[in-house]
């Protein structure tokens, strides 16, 4: 009996100690193999110049850098933020604290469904809704796009946040007579570091997104010019030049993607640190 | 058991229902001011639910429902007009297991209420949170540490944090929910001889399971069964003297 316990004990541990070795490699072979890939690439020309032109025979590594897509991809993802994060976070917050009834059971179901719409619809929604009326790919399309994808995540994520705020802490605040309102905004700093990391979550996606960023901000070799023009982002250049076969092309394609993953975890890092808590709980 | 004005609070005719379930039938009941009220009777007897109606508590849970009138000083809490923040304000609550904020400080906990309420003047913070501290013989206990977070103490140490938050807002009325059942005897006993001074300054309604605990601290007790009212009476009564057969048979432990 006792034998047979401790081999399944061992099995057990065994069993789940490779599941995590197999979870972990591929996730540090990326990251090495980035940044080894990217890293040479990496100069301060490659944040304030232009893409460069194509290597050739008379100019073999000419000058350049994808300073306007790394702009791009800042200006997209901020503003998709400005939109997504609010919206997601109040929905969030209905869901959780006013929706407790049929009209929050069908939003939520809404935020369900909206997670799961591939990325590449959303771009094509806006493609024909924004870029075809106007006539023009534009940051104010990409951002919208963006930020519509945005939404459904920051606003499942918040309500699980405060769902998992203990009901006794309504109470408590409830019963000294304090407002609904301020009670609700005492639950969401409870729940706040969960929340900023189902935001932190939500850009690091967007950063990350391809196909509805083509076909709603389009692309561009220049630098930023106007809320109605297209603009340049890193995802567009990685997809682009990573198959160029042209060799200055790939180094920036690599060192784009080293740049993507570094802003998405040193975000990580920063709002881990900003938002470690306060007091541990008893 | 008729509305007077002499109570400071009365239940007149109250229903309740969660959902479809019924909880409370017809329970009226006049709660006598600077008094200590026990509310005794077996699990899901109502009296929870009682309690929770005489500051709206029960709102906070979907699907629920009353009929009847709660009065408070006269006054209808469920009348329109009626704002169930500022009843919450007048009549206080304290639960059943210690409930306080985690991510607050000791005296943060105390002010939160007047804090969450809008109140900023800092000196008057202090001075109500020290206040307060002394009240529920806290103070010398945690007057070292006061920015420790309110979660590090001790379970009754915590309870008595609790009180000390309901009071800082300046109720009329305390409720208690079992405030008790989950510290140790030690614990108990002091969070009852807080209860016993109270009552100079609040009106206190307790519900309890423990009938020792009603017989210590309470001036009258209530005695529930199936979501209907019993007995109610001065407490050396109904445990003494009981008018119905059921609560002899209750207080005397032979069921419950």
């Amino acid at each position: 009996m006792k034998a047979t316990r401790r081999i399944v004990d061992k099995v057990l541990l065994s069993l789940t100690t490779v599941a995590v070795i197999i979870a972990i490699v591929p996730l540090v072979a990326i990251i090495f193999y980035v940044t080894v890939k990217g890293i040479s690439a990496i100069s301060i020309g490659f944040f304030t110049e232009l893409p460069p032109l194509p290597a050739s025979k008379l100019q073999p590594s000419p000058p350049g850098g994808l300073g306007n897509a790394v702009q791009g991809t800042l200006i997209l993802v901020g503003l998709a933020s400005a939109i997504g994060v609010p919206v997601g976070v109040l929905s969030g917050v209905y869901i959780s604290e006013y929706g407790r009834n049929a009209y929050g059971n069908a939003i939520r179901f809404l935020g369900d469904t909206l997670v799961g719409i591939p990325s590449v619809v959303t771009g094509l929604l806006f493609f024909g809704l924004i870029v075809l009326t106007f006539r023009s790919y534009s940051v104010i399309a990409g951002s919208i796009a963006l930020g519509t994808l945005m939404i459904p995540i920051v606003s499942n994520t918040t309500a699980a946040a405060l769902q998992a705020v203990p009901n006794s802490l309504r109470e408590a605040s409830s019963a000294l007579g304090v407002r609904k309102w301020r009670t609700s905004l005492l639950i969401i700093s409870h729940a706040q570091s969960s929340i900023a990391t189902g935001c932190l979550l939500a850009v690091a996606r967007i950063a990350g997104e391809t196909a509805p960023v083509l076909l709603t901000a389009g692309a561009s070799n220049y630098w930023y010019s106007g809320l109605g023009a297209p603009i340049a982002s890193l995802t567009y250049y990685i997809y682009n030049y990573a198959v160029s076969g042209t060799s200055n092309w790939v180094n920036l394609a690599w060192a784009g993607a080293l740049v993507l993953m570094v802003v998405v975890m040193g975000i990580n890092l920063v709002v881990r640190l900003v938002t470690r808590k306060k007091y541990t709980y008893g | 058991m008729s509305a007077s004005n002499e109570a400071k609070m009365n239940a007149v005719s109250l229903n309740a229902w969660y959902g479809a379930k019924q909880a409370l039938f017809n329970v009226s009941l006049d709660f006598v001011p600077n008094k200590v009220t026990a509310m005794i009777g077996p699990s899901g007897c109502g009296k929870s639910t009682l309690i929770r109606c005489l500051n709206r508590m029960h709102e906070l849970v979907p699907n629920t429902r009353i009929t009847g009138k709660v009065l408070l000083d006269d006054q209808d809490i469920y009348s329109q007009g009626s704002d169930p923040a500022d009843v919450r304000r007048r009549v206080g609550m304290v639960f059943q297991k210690p409930n306080p904020f985690p991510t607050m400080s000791i005296t943060d906990n105390v002010v939160a209420g007047l804090k969450l309420s809008g109140v900023r003047d800092k000196k008057r913070l202090t001075e109500v949170a020290r206040n307060m501290l002394e009240r529920v013989y806290l103070w010398e206990e945690v007057k070292d540490d006061l920015k420790r977070s309110g979660a590090s103490l001790s379970g009754g140490q915590q309870q008595r944090l609790c009180i000390a938050r309901a009071l800082a807002v300046e109720p009329e009325v305390i409720l208690m929910d079992e405030p008790c059942s989950a510290l140790d005897p030690i614990a108990t006993a002091k969070i009852e001889e807080l209860i016993a001074s109270l009552k100079e300054i609040y009106t206190v309604i307790i519900v309890t399971h423990n009938m020792q605990q009603a017989a210590r601290v309470a001036d009258y007790t209530a005695f529930m069964y199936l979501g209907e009212l019993v007995e109610y009476g001065e407490t050396s009564q109904v445990f003494e003297s009981p008018k119905q057969p059921l609560t002899e048979r209750y207080v005397t432990g032979k069921f419950g």
